[in-house]
């Protein structure tokens, strides 16, 4: 470092010296809709202990027919996935020139996420199997309006994953933005799921 | 690529894994069969949820070297939604 950095550095305040500069993932627009998302299933979480409270008994009779290990498991596949996208991001920032490894951090969580839609689609259908529906009672109503709609997100988030793994693996250079937009986007499917599982599964 | 697999991010993820371990040890029942001890058993999960949504938005989301008002933001919905929770749990 030159005399001339050295000095510089020393005038600026200790903090400003140590900070790097702030870096938005992701674009702001994508920051917006995923905030609001995260506040309308805020509603829902809400919505479902309300009801939780005015109805115990149905609430919790209907717990005991759900498959804790599914749920709990799935929590941590969405996980793995998580990790897997944080790697690729860490990875292309890092070392740009990897990209064939990031895609293959990206195929991974993909993979997580259709492993995920699998478990769910099981459980679903051991459940409709046993006469368990939308119309059972308010529970099952909203197990499967709550997740259901997480589910939604589910499938977008791997169809993300998919167009970002398809970005990577092409020449063309890849926008560093499309690829932290997913990443955020499937985060907030994971993050939204990491509530969900203790609420619908476990809260007594 | 060793020093990503050592990275904050790793860390982080094995701190999630091990609190979602001990959520599926709540779930497996060791209170089954005291309901007095139910409403601080969901609470104790409700608040590790919103501590693992802190550390997903904070480390994977990249939230800790945001601009300061996402960071606000971000610190806001998570003590607001967990209070609303707990409070909408134990009314």
């Amino acid at each position: 470092m030159s005399v001339a950095t050295t000095s510089k550095l020393k005038n600026l305040p200790k903090s400003a010296a140590r900070t790097p500069a702030a870096h938005l993932p992701g674009e702001l627009g994508m920051w917006g809709f995923i905030l609001a998302d995260m506040s309308v299933f805020a509603l829902f979480f809400l919505f479902f202990l309300g009801y939780q409270g005015a109805e115990r008994e149905v609430f919790l009779a209907g717990q005991q027919t759900l498959n804790v290990h599914i749920g709990a498991f799935n929590t941590i596949v969405l996980l793995f996935s998580s990790w897997f996208v944080a790697l690729a991001v860490g990875l292309l920032r890092t070392q740009p020139a990897q990209r064939q490894r990031a895609a293959n951090f990206i195929a991974l969580a993909g993979l997580c996420g259709v492993l995920f839609g699998a478990l769910k689609t099981f459980e679903y259908w051991q459940k409709i199997d046993a006469g368990l529906t939308l119309t059972t009672d308010h529970f099952y109503m909203y197990y499967y309006a709550f997740t259901g709609m997480h589910f939604v997100h589910v499938i977008v988030g791997v169809a993300l994953l998919g167009v970002a793994w398809f970005h990577l693996r092409g020449t063309k250079p890849t926008s560093m933005l499309l690829v932290e937009n997913t990443a955020i986007y499937w985060h907030m499917v994971d993050l939204l799921w990491i509530v969900l599982f203790p609420l619908i599964y476990l809260a007594r | 690529m060793n020093s990503l697999l050592r990275s904050n991010v790793t860390v982080v993820w094995l701190v999630l894994i091990a609190v979602t371990a001990v959520s599926w040890w709540f779930g497996m029942g060791p209170w089954e069969n005291q309901p007095d001890h139910w409403p601080t058993a969901t609470s104790l999960m409700l608040v590790l949820a919103f501590i693992k949504v802190h550390l997903v938005m904070r480390y994977f989301m990249e939230v800790r070297t945001a601009p300061v008002l996402l960071k606000r933001i971000c610190d806001v919905w998570v003590i607001a939604v967990c209070a609303a929770v707990l409070a909408m749990y134990w009314r």
